[in-house]
């Protein structure tokens, strides 16, 4: 072939590669939603990644046992990689457009989901034929994904907040495990004798970076008994009386005590490494913090237990709570919103299946007796079944839990718009925690101006 | 590269002949892609990426910013977002750190390649070695080195690599990027490190050639280091000097994996909140994509401002 030839070639080859590309690139069609034999398929993300091997034997374990017992139903799994954790990931799929048929998200993203004009309203599809578990679903959870009266999405976690203490740092501090602190003032105490151990070990941490200090913020405003936003949602509700102890709080322990360690601007990830390095007493968390300490950064479950979050002087009045669900992407036909809900059913609400098949989780490395999800109605049917397989096959001891469970904390959920009030929230709670000189009502006035702020140009 | 079917260029065992000498033939528009097919070709698939991935989402951005998504209707809002961007009061903030990371990007991240290049272009032995020692830290992937940054140089404890080096200089520790004052240097240090490695090595390309000669003649004349670098060094390399202050300037100013990284967003007291995080804060975690791409605009119509304001200044000085 000759130069000219041969670079004409190569030229058309490459315009038909990238035509090729683009091609590829471009969205899929929708059209492939059932089969020649009438088989109805759905697609649903956040199957666990291949790191994940056990979680990824399980789920593909209950796609397959789901699909013989449904065989007109076909699941296509979709690994989205760190979307289950990252809030950025999600969004870009929702903007993008490429959210699954049935897809993840947290409580909070309903608004969100909401305005990409991507969710479905699916109240007519969920009740006891496709879901035989809803009527035991916690009524509160479905509330928080309502809107207007309708249903978009299916709740499959729920948590509260609590705080979380090392067993084996207590007692090298001298401190008794089974009376952790009650109240603030106890939490400093402690704070104080576990840090003086030294070896760089905090007695007592918090968040203050990537929305999670306001997210922190929030709860441990909840246990002084204060509020966000107002009732209405208009307006900041936290440069008052408790909005200042929460900030004191933490700068007393900070630079005060020097128990918080030297360490800052930490995040979800950076507190629990250090957790589960054993270089943290006690922090706020859910329950499955310590299932993130140990099966993703190598700590122990036996050194771990778990209280209720402390009060100001004494019981808390009240706490965080959150989660996590399912909704279902606008334009699925009634079937696969059917075919959807029954996955869902199968895989996080059945009991004995799933998400509570405990008697195969229990040999493996993620714990069996956290007290979550939460996810079914005090004394419903379906808790009562949940609760004595947990106990039967526990893998974990329960008794760290104990205090936890048997002294129940108000929960409230998260403020409207929480994930951007958090970001206006972090820079309250970095600013005391890395300056010694900090002004606490300065900064809450700064965090209440730019809340307000945000909440009239959302409105 | 030469394409062997433009006009006036050589096709290999032909003479080469003037395009206005060649024998007269229909001069429309598709006779002409006829003629230049292999260039079009070629061509078309760097247009192809340039209106796919750059000039497409531009102009979506800028579409976007005039316009309001709720309830998955698009409605078309005027100057809405610009305004409550303006509002927004992380806004000024954010421009006022991002400028001041461009200053000082300016003055260390600027100057140090430079004067690194003028003393490896100065060695004799080694200079190979030396190069690629300077060169390493580009082959890093951006966020590997500023883990480095984060958990080895900057830890705030006295175990941190830079604390323990000014400790054992019995000079006072920094908290780093925990410390609003210190937060914007070192994220200057932490950026400069990573990225000098090219332009030390498009500034040596430049310093070897300047002839000899001038050097010697300055010698002659008593010209110490400083001199010949004042009346040598800078001179013969001031187109160099000048397109690179340009890119430096256009690519500090999208500051984002710095503060992301290193200082795990918006840092201490929002001290490492550039317009690039505010970009991804309000695209991201704010549902609110219209503000974002009205911000991206306004970072937009600055930077071009700037390049054109240069563009002008250096046209005029050539």
């Amino acid at each position: 072939m000759s130069v000219p030839q041969y670079r004409k070639a190569a030229a058309l080859a490459l315009v038909a590669g990238l035509g090729l590309s683009l091609a590829a690139c471009s969205t899929k069609s929708d059209d492939d939603n059932s089969d020649a034999g009438g088989k109805v398929t759905i697609t649903v993300d956040c199957q666990p990644v291949g790191s994940q091997k056990e979680l990824l034997q399980n789920w593909n374990a209950d796609v397959a046992e789901f699909q013989r017992q449904n065989p007109d139903i076909v699941i296509k799994s979709v690994s989205v990689g760190e979307q289950c954790n990252n809030p950025p990931d999600f969004t870009a799929r929702l903007a993008g457009g490429t959210v699954t048929d049935v897809f993840y998200g947290y409580m909070t993203d309903l608004q969100q989901v909401l305005d990409s004009g991507q969710a479905m309203d699916i109240t007519e599809y969920a009740n006891k034929e496709n879901v035989p578990t809803w009527d035991s679903v916690d009524p509160a959870l479905k509330e928080v994904f309502t809107d207007g009266g309708k249903l978009y999405a299916v709740p499959v976690k729920n948590y509260s907040m609590g705080l979380v203490y090392n067993k084996v740092l207590f007692q090298r501090a001298g401190l008794d495990v089974n009376n952790p602190p009650k109240s603030w003032a106890d939490v400093r105490a402690a704070a104080k004798k576990i840090s003086a151990l030294g070896n760089g070990i905090a007695g007592y941490s918090e968040y203050s970076a990537g929305n999670t200090g306001g997210w922190h913020f929030t709860a441990l405003l909840y246990s002084q008994g204060g509020q966000v936003l107002t009732p209405d949602g208009k307006k900041a509700d936290f440069n008052n009386a408790q909005g200042k102890q929460v900030l004191q709080n933490l700068k007393d322990m900070r630079y005060g005590d020097n128990s918080m360690g030297a360490r800052q601007l930490l995040q979800w990830g950076d507190l629990l490494t250090n957790a589960a390095a054993g270089k943290v007493g006690m922090f706020v968390g859910a329950p499955d913090s310590t299932q993130a300490i140990v099966s993703q950064f190598q700590g122990k479950f036996q050194d771990w237990a778990m209280a209720p979050i402390p009060g100001q002087d004494g019981p808390a009045k009240g706490t965080l709570g959150g989660g996590e669900g399912y909704f279902f992407k606008k334009g699925l036909t009634p079937e696969q919103v059917k075919a959807g809900l029954k996955w869902i059913a199968y895989q996080k609400l059945t009991v004995g299946k799933g998400q509570f098949d405990y008697v195969r989780a229990k040999p493996q490395n993620y714990p069996v007796g956290l007290p979550q999800p939460l996810l079914f109605a005090n004394g419903s049917e379906a808790q009562k079944q949940e609760l004595e397989l947990r106990k039967a096959n526990a893998n974990v001891d329960t008794a760290n839990f104990a205090i936890f469970e048997a002294t129940p904390v108000a929960i409230k959920g998260e403020p409207r718009n929480a994930q951007a009030v958090y970001a206006v929230l972090d820079a309250a709670m970095s600013g005391v925690l890395t300056n010694p000189n900090a002004n606490v009502d300065a900064l809450l006035k700064t965090a209440e101006d730019k809340v307000n702020q945000l909440l009239a140009a959302e409105s | 590269m030469a394409i062997t079917t433009a006009p006036g260029t050589t096709r290999p065992g032909r003479p080469a002949r003037p395009y206005a000498e060649r024998p007269r033939r229909a001069t429309g528009l598709g006779r002409k892609v006829r003629d230049n097919l292999t260039g079009h070709a070629f061509l078309i698939g760097a247009v192809l990426c340039f209106v796919v991935f750059s000039w497409y989402p531009m102009i979506r951005g800028i579409v976007m910013s005039f316009q309001r998504t709720r309830r998955g209707e698009t409605t078309w809002v005027g100057w809405d977002n610009y305004l409550r961007i303006l509002d927004d009061p992380s806004f000024w903030p954010a421009w006022k750190n991002t400028l001041y990371f461009t200053v000082l990007a300016l003055v260390l991240g600027y100057a140090v390649p430079f004067f690194v290049a003028i003393l490896l272009n100065e060695f004799r032995h080694a200079k190979g070695y030396l190069r690629i020692l300077v060169y390493l830290p580009v082959m890093l992937p951006p966020a590997s080195a500023l883990f480095l940054f984060k958990y080895y140089a900057y830890d705030p404890s006295e175990a941190g690599l830079f604390n323990a080096i000014l400790k054992a200089l019995h000079l006072p520790t920094s908290e780093w990027m925990q410390s609003p004052e210190m937060t914007m240097p070192a994220m200057v240090i932490a950026s400069t490190w990573m990225n000098m490695g090219s332009a030390v090595l498009i500034y040596l390309a430049a310093l070897q050639n300047i002839p000899g000669e001038l050097y010697e003649a300055a010698e002659l004349d008593g010209a110490g280091i400083w001199r010949r670098i004042v009346n040598v060094t800078i001179p013969q390399t001031r187109l160099i000097l000048l397109l690179l202050a340009m890119l430096q300037i256009v690519a500090t100013m999208q500051l984002f994996i710095e503060p992301l990284i290193l200082a795990n967003g918006a840092g201490a007291e929002d001290s490492a909140t550039s317009v690039a995080y505010l970009i991804y804060q309000h695209g991201f975690f704010q549902n609110d994509l219209n503000g974002a791409a009205a911000l991206g605009v306004i970072m937009l119509v600055v930077l071009a401002g700037f390049s054109a304001v240069y563009a002008r200044l250096t046209s005029k000085q050539d």
